[in-house]
């Protein structure tokens, strides 16, 4: 017999050293999420998968899983709340979709649509991040990064390159990469990383290749992103 | 040759070459060129073998660390509530006019930059600022103007008029841990006689919890720790003072630095420990000398070192880590990771620091006055110590007393004193509200002044800020507000973005536009940080909004501009620049209310 909690009523089987949100994604069960991903260490930062373990709220791709946990996630109230963190990521930054090469294939938009977002809410910040086109095959686009780190961990743990970091403090907390210029063209950075392919909005894009899959075709064109449940298939797809 | 290599290698060399210090590392080489020149940042990459980014990417997230060349004189302006009641707003208006220089910006010549800080834990002597981190207090506009005349004559420091950089202990009432007597080494002389676990035992008698505010269980703690497997155990003394309000450390730090020491030692000997840090925030950096006096001093006693007080095995010592200017690392798992040199982003937990802290290892972080507090519980037994106080806050303790009152300065108590019988003794009158433990803690209005201090009701790291009849509480919960977002270290969504968002609108109802609308955002933005951060500074970040409405509704309500909804965009204000450039001064131009309305 293996060892289980329950989701939203649901049981949910785990193995031990698993943490909620992986148990919940691979028997098939959603939970919101963004810097996630199955392949990395956890972050915990988004706070997107928070969920109620035995009544306290906490990040779920943080917290393991233990028998006879009784977890909620799909409650009206944790989903307002989610809403209300991804409106905040959207003011933070400068996200334009309909100019955006990432639409469609974007995971931050995808949550959005996923939670119901209609509008922003909040003041958007409008921060000035300027582009950094310096390398040949990739465009670093700053206005978009929601610092989840997940480029930073793939860099660190799978390309053994440390080409990203994150930097300053507060809201003043953005990327950089590893080079006395700040310029991404000056950092050992190659289109084959891991680093190129992770990172879950619009910040990282490969050059010459603008909407070689039309907006309609796209990623979550086809289903929305709880559909997909299992993060991996929204990689290979998108 | 890298032409920083000269300055870097013997502080290269100093720590090791060891990643774990590169806070340490960073900090000497910064106080040898007043920054950090990429290309010293480029050397230290090199000989450490870490990427430059991490460099960067730690130095950014202190406030101290400079990556960009700041005046060759760098002033920083306390900020708290308690400097603004005393008017630094205005001092700091006239030292850059005397000098011609703006707020945060360095002067062109590269002779100057003045700016504001958090806090710098000199409320009891303030309006107070830091010079190239030494601080000078009880600054008056004299004060300022000799001080101008200084930079301005590129007087060295070490010239400038020593009672400039007086710091008094200003202790006004004392109980145990400030009477003076203490004979270094006593403790530990009881605490060997005592064993170990027997020395355990007496800290699980006295009922002895944490002083820093969050008042968990000592005992728990070492014990916890001292049972966890681990290759090495370490203790770390959070000397982290940074909530705002708070200076008992500074005090217990001065003066009592021996207990302080003497109870990490016992720490370490009950959690067989060979190593303990003492985590000094960097506003304390002018105590650093002479912390490092009595630690060397307690070695010649055979007070620290090996085979302590003769007994073999016995082996502790203690090194000094300097912060650089952020209040997370207060924080203990922050703390922990800053003491690792990198950014002071708090931990995910579990696991928590007794089983994995420092470099993973089993650690007991504990607060200044809580290993000061154990030297009394080694020297007069649990028992004793049990009898002091309430039932659930036993022994006494150090509140930092600034504001408006007669008498500011350090008063230790018994706990159970009550908010009243404080504010007697300090001598304050007409007094509206207190805040207790700082912007994190709770305003105390008029009506609750028969609270007392304790676990039982009002907990306290130890602030304790008066505000008379004549003060503004909703200008008081602004500047915290201010502070938070300052301070909040943007690790996780709610609270990096939640804080600024706040920030916001407190200054959309400090312009006099808010409307109701905006108290009921408030209300959703604590709900939802309360419920979604990551750790303690999050949670609490809205309380004093959410207590001054609750206590001091008529400071809001006077700053309503309609009874509904109003947008936080006016286009007068958005358009007086505009229209200032173009010399429109006729009264469609509306450029006196947009005056009136931004003080
Ligand atoms: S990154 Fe995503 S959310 Fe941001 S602009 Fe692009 S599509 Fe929109
Ligand atoms: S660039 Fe993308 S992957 Fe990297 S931190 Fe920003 S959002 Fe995350
Ligand atoms: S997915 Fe768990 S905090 Fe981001």
């Amino acid at each position: 017999m293996s060892k289980t909690f329950t989701l939203d009523g649901k049981t949910i089987p785990f193995k031990d050293g698993q943490t909620i949100i992986q148990a919940a994604l691979e028997a098939g069960y959603y939970i919101p999420h963004l810097c996630y991903h199955p392949e990395f260490k956890p972050h915990g930062s988004c706070k997107l998968c928070t969920v109620k373990v035995n009544g306290r709220q906490t990040a779920s791709c943080t917290m393991l899983a233990a028998e006879g946990q009784v977890v909620e996630s799909e409650t009206p109230e944790l989903n307002e709340e989610r809403r209300a963190l991804t409106q905040m990521l959207f003011v933070e930054g400068n996200h334009f979709c309909p100019s955006c090469e990432k639409s469609g294939d974007c995971q931050l938009q995808a949550t959005a649509y996923h939670l119901g977002m209609m509008s922003t809410h909040y003041d958007h910040f409008f921060p000035n991040r300027p582009l950094d086109a310096s390398h040949p095959d990739f465009l670093l686009d700053f206005n978009r990064c929601i610092l989840c780190s997940l480029c930073v961990r793939a860099s660190r743990d799978v390309d053994g390159k440390n080409v990203f970091a994150l930097a300053g403090r507060g809201i003043k907390t953005r990327l950089i990469v590893n080079a006395k210029s700040g310029r991404l063209a000056d950092t050992d950075f190659a289109a084959t990383d891991k680093a190129a392919s992770v990172c879950p909005v619009g910040v990282i894009l490969p050059k010459r290749r603008g909407f070689a899959v039309p907006i309609g075709q796209r990623t979550f064109d086809k289903q929305p992103i709880d559909a997909y449940v299992d993060n991996r298939m929204v990689r290979e797809e998108g | 040759m890298n032409p920083h290599a000269a300055y870097l290698d013997p502080i290269l060399t100093r720590h090791g070459r060891q990643v774990v210090n590169l806070m340490q590392i960073l900090r000497e080489a910064q106080e040898h060129y007043g920054w950090l020149h990429p290309d010293a940042i480029d050397y230290l990459a090199e000989q450490l073998a870490v990427p430059r980014a991490k460099i960067e990417g730690m130095a950014s997230f202190y406030a101290f660390f400079y990556l960009e060349p700041r005046g060759k004189y760098r002033v920083l302006f306390s900020d708290n509530i308690t400097d603004r009641m005393l008017g630094n707003v205005e001092l700091m208006n006239r030292m850059c006019r005397n000098l011609w220089i703006e707020p945060g910006k360095t002067s062109e010549d590269g002779l100057v930059s003045v700016d504001f800080t958090s806090c710098t834990g000199m409320c009891d002597q303030g309006p107070a600022i830091l010079v190239n981190n030494i601080p000078i207090t009880r600054l008056t506009e004299s004060r300022v103007d000799a001080i101008c005349d200084l930079i301005r004559e590129q007087v060295p420091l070490a010239q400038w008029p020593a009672e400039f950089f007086q710091v008094v202990d200003n202790i006004q009432r004392k109980d145990m841990l400030l009477t003076e007597g203490f004979v270094p080494g006593s403790a530990l002389q009881a605490a060997l006689a005592r064993g170990p676990q027997g020395m355990l035992a007496e800290v699980k008698a006295s009922g002895l919890r944490g002083r820093g505010g969050a008042g968990f269980t000592t005992a728990i703690k070492w014990e916890s720790c001292r049972n966890a497997p681990g290759e090495v155990h370490y203790v770390v003394c959070n000397a982290d003072e940074g909530e705002p309000g708070t200076f008992k450390d500074r005090v217990l730090l001065n003066s009592y630095a021996d207990k302080v020491f003497e109870g990490m030692t016992l720490c370490g000997y009950v959690i067989g420990a060979k190593q303990g840090f003492l985590y000094l925030r960097g506003e304390y950096r002018y105590l650093l000398e002479h912390l490092n006096r009595v630690l060397e001093r307690r070695r010649q006693q055979n007070l620290l070192g090996t085979g302590i007080l003769g007994k073999p095995g016995f082996d502790f010592d203690i090194e000094i880590h300097l912060g650089a200017g952020a209040y997370v690392c207060g924080e203990e798992s922050a703390l922990i990771e800053s003491l690792e040199g990198k950014r002071g982003t708090p931990r995910n937990r579990p696991p928590f620091p007794v089983t994995h802290g420092y470099l993973d290892q089993p650690t007991v972080v504990n607060n200044v006055e809580t290993f000061a507090a154990t030297c009394h519980i080694a020297l007069n037994g649990g028992a004793w110590f049990a009898g002091i106080g309430t039932e659930k806050s036993t022994g006494t303790k150090i509140m930092s007393v600034s504001g408006d009152c007669a008498r500011p300065g350090i008063y230790e108590y018994p706990f159970g004193v009550s908010v009243r019988q404080i504010l007697e003794d300090c001598g304050a009158t007409n007094t509206q509200a207190v805040q207790v433990s700082g912007p994190s803690g709770v305003t105390v209005s008029r009506q609750e002044f028969d609270r007392i201090l304790g676990f039982e009701d009002i907990g306290t790291a130890g602030a304790f800020m008066v505000f008379d009849d004549s003060r503004d509480m909703f200008e008081v919960a602004r500047n915290f507000v201010h502070f938070f977002a300052h301070e909040s270290c943007g690790f996780c969504t709610p609270c990096r973005v939640g804080t600024s968002l706040l920030r916001n609108l407190m200054d959309k109802l400090h312009n006099g536009l808010g409307s109701p609308y905006d108290l009921a955002e408030i209300e959703k933005l604590n709900k939802l940080l309360l419920s979604m951060s990551h750790c303690g500074l999050g949670h609490t970040a809205c309380n004093p909004v959410l207590d001054t409405i609750a206590k001091f509704r008529p400071a809001y309500d006077a700053r309503m501009l309609h009874q509904d909804f109003t947008p936080a965009f006016d286009l007068d204000w958005s358009l007086q620049a505009a229209r200032q450039m173009t010399g429109r001064d006729d009264s469609g131009a509306h450029l006196s209310t947009v005056e009136e309305q931004n003080p």
